[in-house]
């Protein structure tokens, strides 16, 4: 057993530090309180290649691997969140799938230009009635002649908008329940597809969360992704490897929000004494920093099992509910850490405590964790 | 076009404490880092390198673990790494370094010009780019802040002084120190990186390799040694005297008479 990073992923990681500590804190308060989407910080990352971390040379990534993108999630997210989940929904829900079932052509057209960062991606899954029971789609595709035709809409899509290729999962023969979902790849500029307005959200303000509507929408045959009645086989993967993201994301929340109770507790005096010699304070500060710990341990491992094509779709679901719930404890301990003064927008805890929240929802709630791992434990 | 650009690891001085005691760095647990000034040296090359073709080479003297340092510098997007490592190297003064890095600079041959910092934030001389010049007995420009024109024959640069500038014209090969104002340094990239490990090699250099004189390495060629290190005692707040230049006077040797220097 290892747990040394490799000198590669050790540069990688100061690299991450270095960009969020620079480029990207420094806006993380303005654009949680406007909700405007960095879209600066999103060309100075693909020119970085963070957009391409997980995938070969040949396809314009990185040629990274799963635990080195896992910590370029977490370092955004340590000081923006909203940040980390554009990186997160791109690469690992807009990419990635045409990655594992793209064919070559599909790749070179879409996958490509996705890791070179000149493309945004995003993924549609939910819908109004289609949330945690993610198999009763009600957008529909039907084939006509050279292309489907959808129709329906999707709800809550990260990356909504803002967005040049879509992942869109379609219903091309609801007879079948399961098996008659498909995937489709839907560019952003063709007629019949639009965007919603941008939600305003409790956190991770920044990310642009969009409906996506398809009225008559015609989506050329050759970009169904994987074959007819695949799509929910390759959604459910799509978001096993999902889940290491979101996970990363949690943890990096986490991690910001532990780094700035410790300056705090150390800063500020109450009774004449930093309150960091309070052992509640202590106590506290000790818990965060045992269940942090403990979180990226679960994130790296499973980051590690898929870099290492062992099954991972546990070790994910585990690393996701349990940094999830760290992320939320911790930031709520943070924001008691500071006091009143947490309370308040000038302190980052408070954003922290926000963002927070999403990750116990999105890529499957706290409860749906829970049902994978069980499934998983009791089978 | 040729570019050699000399890159020392140090420490990274904002995390670094003295140990009240020895005086000396505690370097345990401290990161190591590519000196700054060195930083901005390789970002020149680099754009020499899109601007006109340069290749680039690397080149660090320093204990295995410079290797860090110099794939940081092929993840920037140098084309050629050196690490110059060997026992008897140990010890080495500026001098004895110079010395190194001016036979390993010899043996990549064919160098249009060499980069340095100015001055690297742990041992702060800032005499190893003069020295080099000196040795290799070609000219030299410290303080650069700015290329103004460069060719495989001359370079017209700003050279930085306390009050302005100096605009030189130096006949190729040269060594020019830089200085931070000379730009921004990029990052590695993500992609860069990973050639570096995967992709480019660093090359282990020893004495023997760049057939350098014995008796010119290391401690045995270091005309200085390091008698004693310390932090330079805290200078008291000075204290502003106040009226006509009398009353002042009068306060002064009054002031001087109580500290007892009267
Ligand atoms: C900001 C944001 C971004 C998002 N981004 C995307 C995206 O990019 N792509 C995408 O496809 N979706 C996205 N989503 C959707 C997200 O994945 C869903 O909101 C989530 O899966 C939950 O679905 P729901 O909101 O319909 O909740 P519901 O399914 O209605 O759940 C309500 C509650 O019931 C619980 N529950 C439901 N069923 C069960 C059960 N069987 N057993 C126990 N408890 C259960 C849930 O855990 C939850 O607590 C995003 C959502 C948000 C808020
Ligand atoms: C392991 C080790 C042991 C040492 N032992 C001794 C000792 O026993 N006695 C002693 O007097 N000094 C010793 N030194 C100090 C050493 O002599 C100086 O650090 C070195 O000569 C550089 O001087 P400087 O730090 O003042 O650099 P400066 O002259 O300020 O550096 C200017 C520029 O020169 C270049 N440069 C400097 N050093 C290197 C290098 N190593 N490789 C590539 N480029 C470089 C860089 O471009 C740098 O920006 C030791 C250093 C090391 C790393």
């Amino acid at each position: 057993m290892n747990f040394a990073l490799t000198a590669k992923q050790e540069m990688l990681q100061n690299l991450y530090r270095e960009f969020a500590d620079n480029e990207v804190a420094p806006l993380a308060a303005e654009i949680d309180e406007t909700g405007e989407f960095p879209s600066e910080t999103v060309r100075k990352m693909a020119e970085l290649g963070i957009l391409g971390l997980p995938f070969p040379k040949e396809y314009g990534g990185a040629g990274a691997d799963t635990l080195s993108y896992a910590m370029a999630v977490e370092e955004l997210s340590r000081v923006c969140a909203s940040t980390g989940v554009i990186v997160s929904a791109h690469v690992s829900l807009g990419a990635n799938p045409i990655y594992q079932f793209g064919t070559p052509e599909q790749k070179e057209k879409y996958l490509i230009p996705l890791c070179k960062g000149e493309k945004l991606g995003a993924f549609g899954l939910t819908e109004p009635n289609a949330g945690t029971d993610a198999s009763n789609q009600q957008t529909i595709a039907v084939l006509n002649g050279d292309n489907y035709i959808l129709n329906g809409s999707k709800i809550f899509i990260t990356n909504g908008g803002k967005a040049d290729t879509y992942i869109v999962m379609a219903a091309t023969d609801p007879s079948k329940g399961l098996k008659g979902i498909s995937a489709f790849i839907v560019e952003a500029n063709i007629p019949g597809f639009t965007c919603g307005p941008k939600e305003n959200k409790m956190g991770i303000r920044a990310s642009s969360t969009t409906e996506l509507i398809f009225q008559d929408c015609l989506v050329p045959k050759e970009n169904l992704l994987g074959r007819e009645g695949e799509g929910f086989k390759i959604a459910m993967q799509t978001l096993d490897g999902g889940r290491i993201g979101i996970a990363a994301q949690a943890l990096g929340i986490a991690q910001g929000a532990l780094e700035e109770s410790i300056k705090y507790s150390k800063e500020r005096q109450q009774f004449k004494k930093p309150i960091g010699a309070f052992q509640a304070i202590q106590w506290m500060i000790a818990d965060m920093a045992t269940e942090v710990e403990a979180a990226r341990l679960l994130v790296y491992r499973a980051a590690w099992l898929k870099d290492n094509k062992k099954p991972f779709g546990q070790a994910s679901a585990m690393a996701k509910l349990y940094a999830a719930e760290v992320a939320m404890k911790t930031t709520t301990k943070a924001v008691q850490v500071h006091g009143g003064y947490g309370y308040m927008k000038d302190y980052k805890v408070e954003r922290f405590m926000r963002d927070a929240k999403i990750t116990e929802i999105y890529e499957g709630t706290s409860e749906v964790q829970r049902m994978v791992i069980a499934s998983t434990v009791l089978k | 076009m040729k570019i050699v650009v000399c890159v020392k690891q140090v420490p990274d001085t904002n995390d670094v404490k003295i140990d009240p005691k020895t005086g000396t760095l505690i370097r345990d647990g401290v990161p190591s880092i590519i000196n700054p000034d060195d930083k901005n040296a390789i970002e020149e090359a680099l754009v020499l390198k899109k601007e006109k073709g340069a290749v680039v080479t690397v080149l660090c003297m320093g204990p295995p673990q410079a290797d860090f340092a110099l794939r940081e510098a092929l993840g920037m997007g140098a084309d050629e790494a050196i690490l110059l490592s060997d026992r008897a190297f140990a010890g080495a003064d500026t001098w004895a370094t110079s010395y190194a890095l001016s036979m390993a600079i010899k043996k990549v041959g064919d160098y249009d010009l060499i980069f340095c910092g100015r001055q690297a934030i742990d041992g702060d001389t800032a005499q190893v780019g003069p020295e080099l010049a000196e040795i290799m007995d070609i000219p030299q420009v410290t303080y650069v802040r700015k290329i103004v024109s460069i060719d495989n024959k001359t370079a017209v640069v700003e050279r930085a002084m306390e009050d302005g500038y100096e605009v030189i014209e130096v006949k190729m090969p040269a060594v020019l120190t830089a200085v931070k104002e000379l730009n921004v340094p990029r990052y590695p990239t993500a992609s860069g990186i990973v050639d570096a490990f995967d992709v480019k090699e660093v090359k282990l250099w020893t004495a023997a390799d760049i057939q350098a004189d014995p008796e010119r390495l290391g401690l045995k060629g270091s005309y200085t040694q390091v008698k004693r290190t310390f932090a330079p005692p805290v200078k008291g707040a000075g204290k502003m005297l106040e009226g006509s230049v009398k009353e002042k006077a009068l306060s002064l040797v009054q002031e001087l008479k109580v500290k007892h220097v009267w």
